[in-house]
């Protein structure tokens, strides 16, 4: 299964993390550190893959944005690697050409987008179609929900 | 402001996450938080209710500024309101909130918990997701005990919608790993697995991700599966891209899906049904064959997705290593990528090719990459493939080419990675320990590990190349000459002064004949380095140097002196101190007879599996170590550790560095010698010695056992199935020895096939005396397991426990037959099926003298037959093994080739058993 996903940008800001197996926030803070760090600190054309305590670390470089996903010992590293593809698609779908800061500025959606993908440490949904499907039909009920609060924002605080 | 959300865009967040984007400093962003914070904390313990959006919104915020690193230490509640609201939206980021930032707070789980079983009693596809989805993120204990029946329920139901389907049995899986005990098997587990059949394949790969973790842990209840997995599978590999619709991954197949059906496969054996085994080999024949084809896509997400399936095949034929043909494809396949240009392939063929190494069918077919691998490891620009070509260069290292690849490895070590160095020194000694057919190899590998890589070199290495020497009195001499030559370099690695200062000290007597390193001149060598070390090293030389008191009367003042300067015995470290006052002491008042009983050289250390293997195994994590039962190979090249495991448990409690005592203060009472390995407040652990053991194969009297305090010594006869054994048990000091007793102990299966009666025994051995026992014994069937003698006593206030494996073997009832070469010719076809042969072509150990060989023969119980055999050189012979209930008839050839230093040896007898443990017991003679 995996372990965790990690985005982070070429400077080590964090930008996205999603824990699939309970963890301590220490536990947490030490991993994104060292892994921030060894990534970074790899050189281009180096495999994407490494082993990191009993742990496969898959990684991979898009833009400005490192993903970096942690897999248990008998996981598949070149499916996870399409995992990897297989999300930035799914953004990429979404947002229309993704970049870092549709990340930023939309995190939650993001990390809707990853359940829709993935849950528990292993994909759910393989089918971009359906993911996308799904995405867009959350959408919609957000477009209903609209008119109802957004006369509220604009008078709001 | 850029980015403008799709959707919905929160305005307040977005601002929001703009200032804070536009802070310059860390200070002015904590700054800009924490306003944040007030404001929002105002908000939520103001008086005017909240609407739900501004609820979402701010909650967000909290979320944004918890994945930004700081605390949150509220709004946990205002999150669970949100859980209830009816607007999708505003229940999203509640579940999104609690996924993220709840642990297990007990009072909100529950409010958390009403929420979700609302949501899943909805009938609401979406809010059911959500629900699920909050469950697997969350996972606690509670939320299991909760929803743990509900879910199989909903898995199963006829009318769940499919997308519900996948996150259910994903939330089930989540918690079978968190908590498995809850999770009930019933009637929905038969259900679960014909979910494999399901049309929709988002369904059959979420189901098969459960099936695997649920069969890993019962395998029985989900034996079902594999047919199923396999007609999957099938269908799968033969189809045309274009059935599986959105399923086909750059003109892939379901590559998900397939991985998860191979890796479900991986929890059973190959299919036992013919048809079944021959639809899944087809399978993977056509997995390996479709790598060959012209790639359809030029994306490296065709290939890399076509590549993961092809792996994970790989794994399952490594798994099931059943099919030569398939394991010798999947090698040559692995071959071909170990020169790809994606450095990711050559990667996975290193890793994939370690677990082939350790399959005897592949093994051969993976060492003729070696050169492949040893121009890896030099020319890699990657540390994580680098580290992959070690550890297969470790995995397919064998006696054939330990030389070379130990070589190798060194040379490596010189400019590698700091981060590996450590593991590199670990797999060198194990596999020059391992393989040193030639202990001086052993010795010079060892030292070289310690001049190119001191740093790296663990106490457990240099602890073992101790504990080896001392076992080994064949190398002792040279390894003295050679730290001694090594100890000349004008800068050494302390690591090298503790080795040397410890061989010296016991051993230094043997090199000092040479004048070049007389006794002054091996003590000025070691004393030369005293300034440079630190306090344990320190320490240990001072052992070292009353060792040479002893073992050097000459130079006695010299070290008197020394231990009496004030920076001995003024010294500022108490243990260095005590250590002088105390060396001193001895040196000026025992006499000499005194010394030399308490600092004679160190007893042998017991047989133990190697504390370097256990060190590197705990590094790793077993599953990167293929190859680990044969590693454990102890030192006096003694190999029978199948029948040894009770001996390696008892002692592993026990480890290495408390026994070799080097960091505490030696007491200089008479115990010295004899409790140097035993804890004074408990008994002595029992080491099973079985070292003399192969011995007595083709012998029946000498001694098994000695140690400082007794000697076991044994006589036997033997008359077809009956046989009787003198033991002698010989006080070898002048004290007596009490509470003595011995036993024959034999395990279960073994007091079924022999039975030893053991005559008791005098409870008290005076001082020199010898007393005897008499076993009798009778062979019932045919056996392979060994009895064994344990024996306790009281000895000066310490109990003592031995145990000795009695050398009761199979070919000890053997009467010899002589016959005529057409009687042996006319049998030999006889028994002439499959199983009731057993060759073993195998590599001189001992020197190939046609006369030992047959005086071996001959002592290992049959008749040598002259003259059937055409080639002179080869030996003939027959006998018959009696037991209680059968004679089994024996026939076999030894073919010796003195050219290749290699013996063929054929056994043929009527009972399969009995072939096995005869050639196994003989072919271990030569």
């Amino acid at each position: 299964m995996m372990r965790f996903l990690l985005l982070f940008s070429r400077q080590g800001k964090l930008r996205l993390q999603k824990w699939f197996t309970a963890m301590t926030d220490r536990e947490k803070k030490k991993i994104i550190r060292e892994m921030t760090t060894i990534v970074l600190a790899r050189q281009p054309r180096s495999c994407n893959f490494l082993q990191w305590k009993d742990l496969k670390i898959i990684y991979k470089r898009y833009a400005s944005l490192y993903f970096c996903l942690g897999v248990e010992n008998q996981e598949n590293e070149l499916l996870a690697l399409e995992v990897i593809h297989r999300y930035v698609e799914l953004l990429d779908k979404y947002f229309g050409n993704v970049c870092e800061l549709d990340i930023i500025f939309n995190f939650e959606k993001a990390y809707f987008i990853l359940d829709e993908f993935l849950m528990g440490g292993e994909i759910q949904e393989t089918s971009k179609q359906i993911v996308n499907r799904a995405i867009e039909s959350s959408d919609m009920l957000q477009e209903d929900d609209h008119s109802e609060w957004y006369e509220v924002e604009l008078f709001g605080p | 402001m850029p980015a403008v959300s799709k959707g919905d865009g929160m305005r307040g967040l977005a601002v929001f996450i703009s200032d804070i984007r536009n802070c310059k400093s860390k200070e002015a962003e904590v700054k800009r938080i924490n306003k944040e914070l007030a404001n929002i904390r105002s908000k939520f313990k103001g008086d005017k209710a909240l609407d739900g959006y501004s609820k979402k919104k701010y909650v967000c915020k909290l979320l944004f500024i918890f994945l930004l690193g700081h605390d949150i230490d509220f709004g946990h509640m205002e999150a669970v309101n949100l859980l209830s609201s009816n607007k999708y939206t505003e229940k999203q980021i509640g579940y999104l909130f609690i996924s993220v930032l709840v642990n297990s707070n007990s009072d909100l789980i529950r409010l958390i918990n009403n929420a979700i079983r609302n949501d899943l009693a909805s009938r609401n596809p979406t809010f059911m997701n959500l629900a699920l989805h909050c469950i697997a993120n969350v996972g606690s204990r509670e939320m299991a005990e909760a929803f743990v029946s509900d879910i199989p329920r909903i898995l199963v139901a006829g009318e769940t919608m499919d997308s519900v389907k996948q996150s259910a049995a994903l939330c089930l899986l989540r918690l079978n790993r968190t908590s498995p005990d809850l999770v009930p098997m019933g009637e929905w587990t038969a259900r679960v697995v014909h979910l494999l059949n399901d049309q929709h394949l988002g369904v059959v790969t979420a189901a098969t991700s459960l099936i695997t973790t649920l069969a890993q842990k019962s395998p029985e209840d989900f034996k079902t599966s594999v047919v199923l997995a396999v007609a999957r599978l099938s269908r799968i590999v033969t189809s045309a891209a274009i059935d599986l619709q959105d399923y086909t991954y750059y003109f892939v197949a379901a590559p998900w899906l397939s991985v998860k059906l191979l890796r479900l496969l991986q929890c059973y054996p190959p299919p036992e049904d013919a048809a079944l085994r021959s639809r899944l080999t087809e399978c993977l024949e056509t997995i390996l064959n479709k790598v060959q084809e012209p790639p359809k896509s030029k994306k490296v997400q065709h290939s890399n997705a076509k590549n993961a399936v092809l792996f994970e095949a790989i794994a399952l034929i490594i798994h099931h290593d059943s099919e030569p043909n398939l394991l010798v494809r999947a090698c040559n396949q692995l071959g071909q990528f170990l020169q790809h240009r994606e450095t990711n392939l050559r990667y996975l063929a290193l890793e994939s090719m370690c677990l082939l190494a350790s399959s005897e069918f592949s093994h051969e077919a993976v060492k003729t990459h070696i050169e492949t691998v040893i121009n890896a490891l030099k020319t890699e620009r990657d540390v994580s493939v680098r580290q992959r070509a070690v550890d297969l260069l470790y995995a397919m290292c064998d006696r054939s080419n330990s030389k070379q690849i130990v070589a190798e490895m060194l040379s490596y070590l010189e400019t590698a990675d700091y981060s590996i160095r450590e593991e590199i020194v670990l797999k060198v000694a194990i596999l020059a320990e391992k393989y040193a057919v030639d202990y001086t190899w052993y010795v010079d590998t060892i030292l070289n590990l310690i001049r190119i890589a001191g740093d790296y070199v663990s106490e457990e290495v240099w602890y073992r190349v101790i504990q080896i020497v001392i076992n080994r009195d064949d190398v002792q001499g040279y390894a003295a000459k050679t730290v001694f030559e090594a100890l000349q370099a004008p800068a050494c690695h302390e690591n090298l002064v503790k080795v040397g200062g410890y061989i010296l000290g016991e051993f230094g007597n043997l090199i000092a004949g040479d004048p070049r390193s007389s006794p002054l001149v091996q003590f000025n060598l070691l004393h030369s380095k005293f300034h440079l070390c630190s306090v344990p090293t320190r320490a240990l030389l001072l052992s070292a140097y009353i060792k040479f008191i002893n073992l050097f009367p000459e130079v006695k003042g010299t070290i008197q002196d020394v231990l009496r300067s004030d920076s001995q015995l003024r010294n500022a470290d108490v243990e260095l101190q005590q250590r002088a006052v105390e060396y001193l002491r001895l040196s000026c008042i025992a006499s000499t007879d005194i010394l030399a009983t308490v600092l004679e050289e160190m007893p042998p250390f017991p047989e133990r599996e190697s504390s370097i293997l256990a060190k590197l195994k705990k590094k790793k994590g077993s599953s990167k170590l293929p190859d680990l039962d044969d590693v454990r190979r102890s030192v006096n090249g003694s190999t029978d550790h199948a029948e040894n495991t009770e001996a390696t448990e008892t002692v592993s409690a026990h480890s290495f560095t408390d026994k070799l005592n080097l960091n505490s203060t030696p007491s200089s009472g008479p115990s010295l010698l004899v409790d140097v390995f035993s804890d004074v407040s408990s008994p002595a652990a029992t080491d099973m010695s079985e070292e003399h053991f192969p011995r007595f194969v083709c012998k029946n009297n000498g001694v098994i056992y000695e140690n400082q305090l007794l000697q076991i010594g044994l006589k036997s006869e033997y008359r077809q199935n009956l046989g009787r054994m003198y033991v002698f048990y010989g006080n070898k000091t002048s004290t007596q020895f009490l509470s003595f007793s011995s036993a024959v102990t034999s395990s279960d299966i073994l007091k079924t096939q022999l039975t030893v009666h053991a005559k008791t025994v005098d409870p008290m051995i005076e001082g020199g005396a010898q007393v005897q026992q008499i076993l009798n014994i009778e062979c019932l069937s045919d056996f392979s397991d060994a009895p064994v003698l344990s024996i306790q006593f009281r000895y000066g206030g310490t109990l003592q426990n031995i145990a000795v494996k009695l050398p009761v073997m199979l070919n000890k009832f053997f009467q010899p037959t002589e016959m005529t070469s057409q009687d042996f010719f006319q049998r030999w076809k006889q028994l002439g099926a499959p199983r009731q042969e057993v060759q073993k072509i195998f590599k001189a150990q001992h020197q190939m003298d046609s006369d030992v060989a047959k005086a071996k023969l001959l002592g290992f119980g049959v008749a040598l037959l002259d003259g059937v055999d055409p080639n002179p050189a080869n030996f003939v012979g027959a006998g018959i093994v009696h037991s209680k209930t059968t004679q089994v008839g024996c026939l076999l050839r030894l073919e010796p080739n003195t050219q290749a230093q290699m013996y063929r040896l054929t056994l043929r007898t009527s009972k399969d058993s009995v072939s096995q443990r005869l050639c196994e017991l003989l072919s271990d003679q030569f």
